[in-house]
């Protein structure tokens, strides 16, 4: 991990973290200095702790030990300018609202307490809408929406909070192949008008293809840095244990001899 | 004698009014049943401000019921936080043991000079009949003033209901305004009280949003409309026990109320059963025609 | 047999059926219900004395137990039409108690129905209260009515362990493995109902309710096995109990309500308990 410049102008600093869930330690003594403006990739096998980490960057989850910064500041104090997409949104789905009012919730944290949304807001919200082409199911009831449909709206509503970093938690799980193109042209857009995205990805396949930057964990941060160093076969090797199935890469005989176990 | 009905109809009507606004976060919240909880968990507190001051005045007893409503929702809130016991449960737990000491006291209370058995008659069932002029002027005031909280802090209440971990991500004190909105039922139960006893306000915080429901699906017509229906139980209810001989005000209200909600889920045009039997049977109807046209084709597409 | 022992007795077999059947409410999340349930049985009760004119117990709990079927019966109605069960459970029962409380005001007015009695039962009186079998005097009706119940639930808990086990875990498998779910919940919900009922008397409202979540929560919190969550419901039924009696007579107050503050007690003693292990286990 190569900071660049100070430490405040990083977006996120972790210093030695360490969270457990009762017994099972789900990280252990991570640290981390993540880069501005990039598309940033953080994978690792199923249980690694990849959706923990968010949380405890986000302040969701108690830490043992361990510091973060976002923005140069506390969590709690960096809400405002962070954008959360987690893994399920847990709602009511029954509610009794329709999918513009959803994304304009996003705009809540500039309103403060008390403020009513107005029409800039409802232009703010339409424009997320668009960007995530769900433009015409405005005024949809959300009950009324497919998976990959509220995933969407979720996201908007995320874009609506024009926050300056993004945590996305397996934000292509369960969407058809269109929708994963269109969520990653919005997250390279993000990423090209100097926002910081986080994604938590389980496709080791287009990891290259979409991130620049990766974080790869198991517990512990295998590695971090630009993609093009640190996605290699032995990092992965070190990263999956040997439960890949399949290695993205055209490995040659000698090289899987020499990483399977019970070799040298 | 007329004059009297007349109080009394416009204190059980805004009371229902307030109740049914207050109510519809509370049943988007899946916690229907707080405001059940809230009510019994005033009795101790109740009985204690009796103990204290030795008098029955409203005042001291209102302030001992929120005391003690309060620390009942707070105890709720730490059970299910701090613990694996679930909310239906912990809401459970509370109202019967805050009931139960509250029963306790009532039973030191009561051999205490002055202390006499209708105390928990009033407190369950309310004596709307006693509704005086003066007792009309506060529940408006307290409605006007709660009415006032959920326009202020609609989007906060709404974002509460709906995502709360999101308006805590966004920077807002969600447990604040849980406690506000919280306190904001607590003052409704503890108004309705004297008018129309526990287990009845409970009721009134439910069953108007209830019925809403079934006539549209925009939060900003349900609250309204809830208020309406609140409102109208209290009137409902208030002329029909002018009818009967000896029927107590406060059980015609929930019963009316209970009227509505029937009708509703029967009627109502947004998913009342009714107009969902109708739209099955039309969609039916729709579908038949197709599967004759078919068959000929069937036929045409094998020769072919 | 003295009266303490009896009031005791009385007591511990309340809270000790209904531990062991509330601990499957507090699994499935149905607690309200069984709250409902003891509140909807009011009608029931009024009616089977307006019907017959008489206040003798088997013909309260015939109406109470029907009415606590009823509002079994409705909930789930009302669940399959679309409301969430909590609104549901909600309207259902204060719909039921006002209809309750509507008919004992508007006909049963001039007869002493008496409120309080409704409320938290007269469990004091049940050892002078015999059961009288002609010239037979059997002893304390309580103790027969409650060692019944209590021997009911036993034995249908004992018989049915497996399947109320796997309904309350997961009843989509317990359904797909072909097990009549629904017929399983309504055997539970008639279980709850009969004692709710058969306490009634004894203990009026409260007791039960408390009862039917209270020990059942406690040994939730402290173990992670169903056996012996049920076995220990039971025994801190009993303790809650044994605790409210001595409550009761130290305060001169009723021992129904000395009862559940005693749980309150019971359950706060778990919770500390339960606190304590996991903040060893997180070292």
């Amino acid at each position: 991990m190569e900071p660049n410049g100070r430490q405040d102008d990083l977006p996120v600093v972790v210093r030695n973290l360490t969270v457990a869930y009762l017994q099972v330690p789900a990280l252990t003594d991570v640290s981390l200095a993540l880069p501005a403006g990039k598309l940033i990739g953080v994978i690792g096998p199923n249980g690694a702790g990849k959706s923990t980490l968010i949380k405890a960057i986000l302040g969701l989850v108690p830490r043992l030990s361990g510091d973060v910064q976002v923005l140069g500041r506390s969590p709690a104090l960096a809400r405002r300018d962070v954008g959360y997409v987690p893994q399920r949104v847990s709602v009511d789905w029954d509610f009794p609202t329709d999918v513009l009012d959803v994304v304009m919730m996003g705009r809540y944290g500039y309103l403060g307490l008390l403020r009513r949304p107005g029409a800039r807001e409802r232009s703010l919200a339409l424009e997320a809408l668009a960007k995530v082409g769900m433009a015409d199911f405005a005024h949809r009831p959300i009950s009324k929406l497919s998976g990959g449909q509220q995933q969407r709206v979720f996201l908007a509503r995320a874009l609506a909070q024009d926050a300056r970093i993004y945590f996305m938690d397996e934000p292509f799980a369960g969407v058809d192949a269109a929708t994963e193109r269109a969520i990653i042209e919005l997250l390279v857009e993000l990423k090209d008008r100097g926002r910081t995205v986080v994604v938590v990805h389980h496709d080791l396949q287009t990891v290259r293809e979409y991130f620049n930057w990766l974080v790869l964990l198991n517990a512990r941060v295998v590695a971090a840095g630009p993609a093009e160093q640190v996605f290699t076969p032995e990092n992965l090797g070190l990263t999956y244990g040997g439960r890949l199935g399949y290695l993205p890469f055209p490995a040659r005989a000698s090289q899987a001899a020499r990483r399977s176990p019970g070799g040298d | 004698m007329f004059a009297n009905a007349l109080w009394v109809m416009s204190g059980t009507a805004l009371l229902g009014l307030a109740a049914g606004v207050l109510g519809t976060f509370s049943l988007l919240r899946r916690r229907a049943l707080m405001g059940d909880v809230l009510a019994h968990a005033t009795l101790p507190g109740v009985v204690l401000a009796y103990m204290a001051t030795g008098t029955k005045a409203a005042g001291p007893l209102l302030a001992g019921a929120a005391a003690t409503g309060v620390l009942g929702v707070l105890a709720v809130l730490a059970i299910t936080r701090y613990s694996r016991v679930k909310e239906d449960a912990a809401m459970s737990i509370v109202l019967t043991v805050f009931f139960g000491i509250g029963i306790l006291l009532l039973g030191v209370a009561q051999r205490m000079p002055g202390g006499n058995q209708s105390g928990l008659d009033r407190f369950l069932f309310g004596q709307a009949a006693a509704i005086v002029p003066r007792d009309v002027r506060l529940i408006m005031a307290v409605a006007a003033a709660l009415c006032l909280l959920v326009l202020l802090f609609y989007k906060e209440f709404k974002l509460l209901a709906f995502d709360r971990d999101f308006g805590a991500g966004l920077g807002f004190p969600m447990t604040a305004l849980d406690l506000l909105l919280s306190l904001g039922v607590v003052t409704a139960v503890v108004i309705g009280l004297e008018a129309v006893g526990v287990v009845l306000m409970a009721a009134l915080l439910t069953t108007p949003a209830m019925a809403a429901r079934y006539w549209t699906n925009r939060l900003s017509a349900i609250v309204p409309l809830a208020g309406l229906f609140g409102a109208a139980s209290g009137v409902a209810g208030t002329l029909a026990s002018q009818v009967g001989p000896r029927m107590p005000t406060g059980p015609l209200i929930v019963l009316a109320g209970s009227v509505f909600f029937l009708v509703s889920l029967l009627a109502g045009p947004e998913r009342g059963l009714l107009v969902r039997l109708f739209r099955f049977m039309h969609a039916r109807a729709r579908t038949r025609p197709t599967q004759h046209r078919l068959q000929p084709q069937a036929r045409g597409g094998d020769g072919a | 047999m003295s009266a303490s022992l009896v009031i005791v007795a009385v007591g511990a077999l309340v809270a000790a059926s209904a531990g062991l059947v509330g601990s499957f409410l507090v699994l499935r999340r149905m607690t309200m219900l069984g709250d409902a349930i003891s509140h909807a049985v009011l009608p029931g009760i009024a009616l089977g004395f307006l019907v017959t004119g008489s206040r003798a117990a088997p013909v309260m709990l015939v109406g109470a137990a029907l009415f606590g079927l009823l509002t079994t019966y409705l909930v789930q109605a009302l669940e399959r039409a679309g409301v969430r069960e909590d609104a549901g459970t909600g309207v259902t029962y204060t719909a039921l108690f006002a209809l309750g409380v509507a008919l004992i005001s508007a006909f049963a007015g001039h007869v002493h129905l008496d409120l309080d009695h409704v409320l938290y039962g007269e469990i004091a009186l049940a050892p002078w209260d015999h059961w009288l079998l002609g010239e037979v005097n059997l002893g304390p009706r309580a103790l027969w009515t409650m060692g019944a119940v209590f021997a009911v639930d036993l034995a249908a808990v004992v018989v049915f362990y497996k399947e109320l086990k796997i309904c309350a875990f997961d009843p989509q498998m317990a359904g797909a493995l072909g097990l009549n779910v629904t017929a399983f919940h309504y055997l539970l919900m008639t279980l709850v109902s009969i004692t709710t009922v058969g306490a009634f008397d004894a203990a009026g409202a409260i007791l039960p309710v408390a009862m039917l979540v209270i020990p059942g929560a406690a040994a939730y919190l402290l173990t992670d096995r169903l056996s012996r969550m049920l076995v220990l419901a039971v025994g801190l039924g009993v303790l809650c109990s044994v605790l409210g009696y001595l409550l009761a007579t130290a305060t001169d107050t009723p021992v129904a309500g000395a009862m559940a503050a005693a749980g309150g007690a019971v359950f706060l003693g778990a919770f500390v308990v339960h606190r304590l292990k996991r903040n060893r286990c997180a070292m």
